[in-house]
């Protein structure tokens, strides 16, 4: 069974393949930049201090994103 | 009616799909890009396996524990090591400089020059000068170089992944925490660089604060009203303590930031925070010949170049309204008496508030011009020493809580004009240029007036 569920619930640690990218508009085409297309594995690496934002791996860069834009990213869990 | 209604509904969903067309076109496009450049890195890049070294330092450098305060640790550091590092330079240069002094008039008494001219080239222009060039280029020449040693670091994005919560919640864009950092070199500078945030809200939100992060204009008098207060308040105090007040000054500059961010986001500039992603770059090893040349050229030069060319003409005009008497009082007397009132209600004095109004051009010559002022009557002092800045300030009725309110009220105020001018150019607006002027003074003399009450009520001896 895949589980689909928002990038914001993956744990710190734990990787996961991006489903879809739900954001329109300016947000969209940034995230799309990031290199956030479907198939892309995404880890969670580490919270802020406060808990957000939260750093993920995409490609081999560190992009922190606040839980405004992971929220509309679906990703699934990998196995 | 219903008829048109329909119509128009219809050209709505047509428009919609083909943008949804579009929209997957260009999802495509998107994808095949990252997917071609992934195989290619898979052929020719190799990728040594060892354990992440930014990880590790990120784990402590973000961490809920020791995250904030190491923030706070390297702060005092970057002052502590500029305020003791500048200490013997700033001595040495004022010898070079005021012992030029003597020189210059020993060539004006030989040419026969009239009194006022030697008044106003060497004993305004020329000592205002010497003065700005030998406390503010050491401590510059230090600071800027550790500066942009964090900066080439990579610590900076760090700071504002730590920091950016509290400007979601002010509803501030998280990059305002990047052109805060520019503001440290110099404000008009940071006013520009608000230029990274695209949304107009946020930008206008950024560019109306960030005078409260103190430019290295007034870092002088900060470091130097630091010392004075803790050498007026305790007895044998060190560049630590001064260093950590300094830090804390910064601390209470990021918070009216965002208390000031936060009631304009709820008024004036209603809004949700839009976008926000940010980078952690890996951790670089600054190369040190190129990080020396960029601070010191590009910043510590270019910075005191503005303060000289704004100092000199601000000496010749200091000593003038200093040395012409109205009566049995220079103009400067009589200007400074007149908000004398008004400067003791909130624990400064009226030669104070009239220091931070000639220093309008720049703030750079606030301090210089003020002991100008004070030392009307005598002759300069040899003035080398922080020490003997302190008597010179104690003999003109300075008690602590003066300099407490001065360090205040040297964050708390208006920009200065080259700042204000910027601001006029990004805005476009005069309303936003004076709002940026006003709210900093208002608040200013806010926590200046609450600070001198509270310290005359709790009835400490003045």
């Amino acid at each position: 069974m895949i589980v689909e569920f928002k990038l914001t619930n993956l744990p710190i640690g734990e990787k996961a393949e991006v489903v879809s990218v739900l954001a329109q508009g300016v947000a969209r085409n940034r995230l799309l930049d990031l290199g956030l297309v479907p198939k892309t594995i995404i880890e969670a690496v580490r919270k802020s201090p406060l808990g957000d934002p939260v750093a993920y791996k995409i490609r081999g860069a560190v992009i922190a994103l606040r839980a405004e834009e992971s929220s509309q990213i679906r990703v699934r869990s990998l196995n | 009616m219903s008829s048109l209604e329909a119509e128009f509904n219809q050209i709505i969903d047509q428009a919609q799909a083909v943008r949804n067309r579009v929209g997957a076109v260009r999802d495509q496009i998107v994808s095949d890009i990252y997917h071609q450049a992934r195989e290619i890195t898979e052929k020719v890049v190799k990728t040594y396996n060892s354990r992440d070294p930014d990880r590790k330092i990120d784990d402590i450098v973000t961490s809920k524990i020791f995250g904030y305060p190491l923030m706070f640790a390297l702060l005092s550091l970057v002052f502590w090591l500029t305020i003791s590092g500048a200490n013997v330079p700033s001595a040495f240069l004022a010898d070079l400089l005021f012992g030029f002094q003597h020189q210059l008039t020993a060539v004006f008494q030989w040419a026969g020059s009239p009194d006022w001219l030697h008044g106003v080239l060497v004993l305004g222009l020329y000592r205002c000068l010497a003065w700005v060039v030998s406390v503010m280029l050491p401590p510059m020449a230090i600071f800027f170089p550790l500066f942009t040693f964090l900066e080439d670091l990579g610590y900076l994005p760090r700071v504002a992944f730590n920091l950016d919560k509290l400007f979601k919640k002010a509803g501030a864009h998280g990059k305002q925490i990047l052109t805060m950092c520019m503001g440290f070199g110099c404000n008009a500078a940071g006013v520009i660089a608000c230029r990274i945030i695209e949304s107009p809200r946020e930008r206008l939100i950024a560019v109306l604060t960030n005078n409260f992060v103190p430019c290295n204009g007034r870092f002088p008098t900060l470091i130097t009203m630091a010392a004075v207060f803790m050498g007026t308040l305790v007895s044998g105090y060190n560049n630590f303590a001064a260093s950590a007040l300094v830090a804390g000054v910064v601390v209470l500059g990021v918070s009216v930031t965002l208390a000031v961010s936060w009631i304009l986001s709820k008024t004036l500039l209603k809004g949700v925070p839009s976008t926000f992603t940010l980078e952690l770059p890996p951790y670089r090893i600054p190369k040190i010949g190129s990080l020396l040349i960029r601070s010191i050229l590009d910043r510590t030069l270019f910075v005191l170049m503005r303060a000289v060319v704004v100092a000199a003409p601000a000496g010749a005009v200091t000593w003038i309204l200093a040395n012409i008497q109205i009566g049995d009082l220079s103009i400067i007397g009589h200007l400074a008496g007149r908000f004398d009132g008004f400067g003791r209600l909130i624990g400064l004095d009226g030669f104070i508030i009239l220091a931070f109004l000639l220093g309008l051009p720049a703030n750079e010559i606030v301090t210089p011009i003020l002991i100008m002022s004070y030392l009307t009557q005598g002759v300069l002092l040899e003035l080398d020493s922080i020490g003997a800045l302190r008597q010179i300030l104690i003999n003109n009725g300075w008690t602590w809580l003066t300099a407490l309110n001065m360090l205040l009220f040297s964050l708390l105020h208006f920009p200065c004009a080259t700042t204000l001018l910027t601001i006029r150019q990004e805005t476009q607006s005069i309303k936003w240029t004076v709002l940026a002027a006003l709210i900093p003074t208002v608040i200013g003399i806010l926590v200046c007036f609450l600070v001198a009450q509270i310290v005359r009520t709790l009835g400490f001896q003045f």
